[in-house]
């Protein structure tokens, strides 16, 4: 067995802002393994999409890794820390072999191309086909994230599509080239419930096709019951638990992870318990306490909590940052 | 799309209509007869009542005006006092120095102010874009008649690079006119560089920040690319408005300029008009400008039809 496709460890971004230093990725770290989907869940400004986009090379000017690494396997095999690769090399890499979907549908597409022009130019950056090749893979793909009428639809423009469609237009230009690695930053989140499902199906039908990796973004615990393989857990620009699906259900024991779970509302769950929202709010990037950041809203913190916590193995692959862990099972799932 | 050009083409019409009814009511309004007005205090009582049967102004109104809109949509806008020649003749002959100047004006400030607006967004709050702000925002608060002066006492009379000023004699070779014209169009192209400049770094900003250009990024394209075909194209309509209205304005408007450089075009011809009290020529002048504003108009709203698909009308 090969080892992961994408392994982040101890990744730190900050961000200047406004003449201050900000740290917005304080301690990212987890795996990706070989045709799985990990999904990466968190509240709101957790840091998520700064995750994403680090591994992209695609931060904002802003902003700049600070620390830790990102191993990527090529498909060639060979294992290489996108934090150092030259901007030339990353762009190689960048649609071809790790491709990326992003959270909003309407304004994705360049509204001034035509759909073909759009999925067509990944293949003109990274493909030498001529251009009546090109075309024709371009309607291959189409085709193949089921889009109606796909010839005639090479055409059309952004506008002339609805949401759902443009989602698995956006689809079909991250996987034209055939990547390894799929980031989808809540592909489905701007989609109404039909719709959505849809999608899920679809990724997950292509990726049992194409064999890839998806890092699935999303702060929806329904959405992560369905696709993921594993799950990774953010708190204030850190990883406070990852585990496979079934054990972070089974046996959440970050007290944020209990807390996520328990404040929406899940499939067996009896009719009229209540669901409890976390108490507090994440705190501000400029004001993280020394400890573990969950702390302050936490029921079981002491002062053990003060000090900086990291990641430790309980055991096959389930992972936590915490000095009072939650033990018992959870019932009803 | 053809439907909406001949809607188009309905409203010209109509915008033309009433710029020449104006036109018409304008002499008609200064107090007096329009006929001793025009011919000034001097004139014998006969010279004015030859000159009210002669611009038919002993006719009544309703009649002047019909036979006054008929001859201008034949084309005939009447003859000129001073120069005793048809008006359409008379704005022929300025026309020339007036539509290179412009356009040359227009293609300087473009030449300036679109690499620089593009680079300064793309490099918001950099040195060079600071700068550049500034620098717009000098050229814009100078007075042309100023930078006319400077420059034509620097590189005109000091340097000799091009002639001091003029449009040659009758029998200047067309290029040597156009040469004429390369000093006083450096001016304007400076002074209408800085509203194209702002408009289009501001135009780029707000487009650079938009998702699509981050997808365009993640698809592994070089920044290159990413700015001159992706947000560029984008960010063309606004330019392509201020670019019309730049040209529609240094037709109109390059009074100043003409007068420094002593230029025979439009404007040096409407400020000696109104002087001499030539009103057929004012007439004339104003409906040609307004009708050229219109037709302004009319190509830059078809330019947003090439460029943006989405744009319906
Ligand atoms: N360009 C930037 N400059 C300064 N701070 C930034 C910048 N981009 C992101 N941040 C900060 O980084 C933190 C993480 O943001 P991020 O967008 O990754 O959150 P997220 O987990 O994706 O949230 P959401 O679920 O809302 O998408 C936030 O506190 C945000 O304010
Ligand atoms: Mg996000």
């Amino acid at each position: 067995m090969t080892g992961p496709v994408l392994d982040v460890s101890n990744l730190q971004v900050t961000f200047r802002a406004r003449g201050r230093s900000v740290t917005a990725l304080r301690d990212v770290s987890f795996t990706l393994h070989p045709g799985k989907t990990l999904a990466l869940v968190g509240e709101s400004g957790s840091g998520k999409s700064v995750s994403s986009l680090a591994i992209m090379g695609l931060l904002p000017k802003n902003g700049a890794v600070a620390g830790g690494e990102i191993r990527y396997r090529r498909p060639d095999g060979k294992v290489s820390d996108l934090t150092t690769l030259p901007e030339r090399e990353m762009r190689k890499l960048r649609g071809s072999s790790i491709a990326m979907i992003f959270q909003e549908p309407m304004s994705l597409l360049n509204p001034l191309f035509t759909i073909g022009d759009q999925i067509g130019e990944m293949l003109l950056l990274h493909d030498p086909l001529d251009a009546q090749a090109r075309r024709k893979r371009v309607l291959e793909m189409l085709e193949l994230v089921e889009i109606p009428a796909a010839a005639s639809r090479l055409d059309n423009y952004p506008h002339e599509l609805s949401g759902g469609m443009r989602q698995r237009v956006m689809i079909a230009l991250a996987l034209v080239c055939n990547p390894t690695l799929l980031i989808a930053d809540e592909p489905t989140t701007a989609l109404d419930v039909t719709i959505q499902a849809q999608i899920l199906d679809l990724m997950r039908r292509l990726q049992k096709e194409m064999g890839m990796s998806i890092l699935f973004i999303t702060h929806d615990m329904g959405v992560v019951a369905e696709v993921a393989d594993d799950v990774a857990v953010m708190y204030a620009g850190a990883i406070v638990e990852q585990a496979a699906v079934d054990t972070l259900f089974a046996r959440p024991s970050h007290p944020y992870t209990r807390g996520l779970l328990g404040s929406i509302p899940m499939p067996g769950r009896p009719e009229g318990e209540r669901l409890v929202p976390i108490p507090g709010t994440v705190p501000p990037l400029h004001a993280m306490p020394p400890g573990c950041a969950f702390a302050p809203r936490c029921k079981r913190a002491d002062h053990a909590c003060e000090h900086p916590v990291t990641l430790s193995e309980l055991g096959q692959g389930h992972r936590i940052a915490c000095f009072h862990p939650v033990s018992q099972e959870v019932e009803h799932v | 799309m053809a439907r909406y050009i001949f809607k188009r083409l309905i409203g010209m019409m109509i915008v033309i209509f009433i710029v020449l009814t104006i036109a018409f009511i304008i002499v008609r309004l200064a107090p007096g007869d329009p006929a001793a007005l025009m011919l000034g205090p001097d004139a014998s009582a006969e010279d004015a009542a030859a000159l009210r049967q002669q611009l038919g102004l002993d006719r009544p109104i309703m009649v002047q005006y019909l036979s006054f809109v008929g001859n201008a949509l034949q084309g005939n806008l009447g003859e000129s006092l001073f120069f005793n020649q048809p008006v359409t003749q008379v704005l022929a002959g300025r026309a020339e120095p007036t539509i290179f100047l412009s356009l040359f004006s227009l293609l300087i400030a473009l030449v300036i102010a679109t690499p620089i607006g593009i680079y300064a967004a793309y490099r918001r709050g950099s040195f060079l874009d600071q700068a550049a702000i500034t620098t717009a925002m000098l050229a814009a608060s100078i007075p042309s008649f100023w930078t006319g002066l400077m420059l034509q006492r620097y590189l005109a009379t000091d340097l000799g690079w091009f002639p001091v000023s003029g449009y040659g004699g009758p029998d200047t070779g067309f290029l040597e006119r156009m040469r004429y014209l390369l000093l006083p169009s450096i001016v304007l192209g400076i002074v209408n560089s800085a509203l194209i400049l702002r408009f289009t770094r501001a135009s780029m900003l707000d487009i650079l920040g938009e998702d699509y250009i981050r997808t365009a990024r993640s698809k592994g394209m070089g920044e290159r690319r990413v700015v001159l075909r992706h947000a560029l194209k984008n960010a063309a309509i606004p330019i392509i408005t201020v670019v019309g209205l730049t040209f529609a304005l240094l037709v109109s408007g390059a009074v100043v300029t003409e007068r420094v450089f002593n230029i025979p075009g439009m404007g040096n011809l409407v400020v000696s008009a109104v002087l001499r009290r030539d009103y057929p020529v004012i007439q004339g002048a104003l409906i040609v400008v307004a009708s050229l504003y219109v037709l302004i108009n009319l190509l830059t709203d078809l330019l947003y039809l090439v460029v943006d698909k989405r744009v319906k009308y």
